[in-house]
């Protein structure tokens, strides 16, 4: 429990509710973002990490409860999220370059019939240079590899000049080490950005996000980096093995479960 | 066919080819990346419908079909925007039932039916002039939408969701770009008829892509390539007495064939990292 009053409130989720016209998929879900958190939901496939981002990003109207996202709803709030979205299926022939897929960050700065300006190119450089792409500017987004993309779009999500990054599964779909390599980005990002990401990768996040959250239908958060055998009991419903990488004095209930946690 | 240019009907068959291969290259490069080219072919029939309406009523078959082609377009859109599944069977639907109305009206119209097959298979050799200006008209209100709208278009092509988030008018940019595919489709229709219109729309920038690696030099080179299919089934029509859609279809065809034996270039090269 570090909870900070003095940090300002970013995103406040209150007794919140919302599905897809059949059974909730979030229940009663609270949660509050406080500035500079780097929190860490994790969850089962379909325990809602999906669903709970298409809520903040406004897509989906939450059958009750509140969100705020810096004391706005989310369809206005959203202007202040950097968002990443979790690309499994990408269409590798889709004829674009890395700098023009970085630049569509820009798109909230220059609407309907606005040629985008200097102004925006120097911030999608600052923001490629960032992420480590810019050599990479000119490249086909079909022949990066799945980090090199990953690392674009959280460039697209920094040119959007947002105060929090959103991010969607991020190491889906990456190789160990690419993944390495974003939490460390994210790590360093954090110094100027929030950040709130859905992931199930449960062992590598707790070495690098400041709190974790266990999600399945109910959100299992208490500010703290601790993942407890209990919470994710209680959010997977079984026990899971974990490697918690770099938290040695932690030792887990050994288990068999067939996940793709390692 | 040098001797052939001789003939009016030759050069505007000529410029014909050219309007219409600007069309389908800017418009068949969106078909393309954004994955409608079974929309696209939903449009080209349900404009029959209108064609019909044309004949019964006595007016313009043409315009028939841009109505037709338009309100096709709009309800596919309105279909994607509210009901995410089942969209495919709604466009098999208005596919069916557009040619269904076309067919029934033109049963009921009574006398001698001008150039119907014209609109079925195509007529490049028997445009005339006033239609070739409508058609630079067309060309020239795609090339302005398109520019204007390019980073719109290109955005809710890439990823529909950021594009949403980022205050993109989504619906709005989706009906633009849905609408501009029903004035192409209608405009192709003269050359190569609404059966094969899918063909001229797709087979250019798909071709394309297999060589370019961004959307504005795919438009490009997919204009070009369209120009070429149709020089090259026109002289085959030319040559050999056949009918010019089917011979500009084939030729586009055989190119797609071949651009598939071809090893992707990726300038890239094997992904890293």
């Amino acid at each position: 429990m570090t909870e900070e009053p003095s940090r300002p409130e970013v995103i406040v989720l209150r007794d919140l509710w919302a599905g897809y016209g059949g059974a909730p998929v979030l229940e009663s879900v609270d949660l509050t973002v406080l500035e500079g958190d780097f929190i860490g939901i994790v969850g089962p496939n379909g325990g809602g990490k999906t669903t709970l981002i298409k809520v903040l990003l406004g897509l989906l109207v939450p059958a009750r409860g509140s969100v705020r996202i810096l004391g706005r709803p989310p369809a206005e709030g959203r202007d202040r999220i950097g968002y990443v979205p979790q690309h499994v299926e990408y269409d590798l022939d889709f004829p674009i370059r890395v700098w023009d897929a970085a630049r569509m960050g820009r798109l909230r700065n220059r609407g309907l019939f606005r040629r985008y300006t200097r102004e925006d190119d120097d911030r999608v450089e600052e923001a490629l240079r960032e992420v480590g792409m810019i050599d990479l500017r000119f490249r086909p987004m079909g022949g990066l590899s799945g980090g090199q993309r990953q690392r674009v779009y959280v460039a697209r999500a920094l040119a959007m000049d947002a105060p929090i990054l959103l991010l969607d599964e991020p190491t889906a779909s990456v190789d160990p080490h690419a993944s390495t390599g974003m939490y460390e980005l994210l790590r360093e990002l954090n110094d100027s950005v929030t950040i709130l990401m859905a992931t199930h990768d449960v062992g590598a996040i707790s070495t690098y996000v400041k709190t974790v959250g266990c999600l399945n239908r109910h959100l299992h958060y208490h500010g703290g980096s601790q993942i407890t055998p209990e919470m994710l009991e209680q959010a997977y419903h079984c026990p899971v093995d974990l490697i918690a990488h770099g938290v040695p004095h932690r030792v887990f209930p050994e288990h068999t479960h067939g996940g793709d946690q390692e | 066919m040098i001797e052939a240019l001789r003939f009016e009907f030759m050069q505007n068959a000529l410029l014909a080819g050219f309007l219409v291969s600007l069309a389908c290259g800017i418009i068949g490069s969106y078909v393309v990346v954004k994955r409608m080219v079974f929309v696209s072919g939903g449009i080209a029939h349900a404009a029959y419908g209108g064609i019909g309406l044309g004949y019964f009523f006595g007016f313009e078959p043409i315009l028939g079909a841009v109505i037709f082609a338009l309100g096709g377009a709009w309800a596919m859109g309105a279909a994607q925007q509210h009901r995410r599944e089942r969209t495919d069977t709604l466009i098999g639907v208005l596919w069916a039932l557009g040619m269904a109305i076309g067919i029934i009206l033109i049963d009921m119209t009574r006398g001698y039916k001008a150039d119907l097959m014209g609109y079925l298979f195509g007529s490049i050799l028997a445009i005339p002039r006033t239609d070739l200006w409508i058609m630079a008209g067309l060309d020239i209100a795609i090339v302005a939408v398109t520019v204007l709208f390019f980073k719109e278009f290109l955005a809710v092509s890439f990823d529909e969701t950021f594009a949403r988030v980022a205050g993109v008018p989504v619906a709005a940019v989706n009906l633009i770009l849905l609408s501009l595919i029903a004035l192409s489709v209608v405009m192709m229709m003269r050359v190569v008829g609404l059966i094969m219109v899918i063909a001229l729309l797709t087979i250019p920038a798909a071709v394309a892509g297999r060589f370019v690696r961004d959307l504005g030099r795919m438009m490009i080179l997919a204009t070009a390539l369209g120009f070429v299919f149709t020089l090259g089934g026109l002289w085959l029509s030319h040559a050999w007495d056949l009918t010019s859609g089917a011979a500009v279809i084939l030729v586009a065809g055989a190119a797609y064939m071949l651009s598939l034996l071809r090893r992707r270039t990726d300038a890239a090269g094997a992904p890293s990292g």
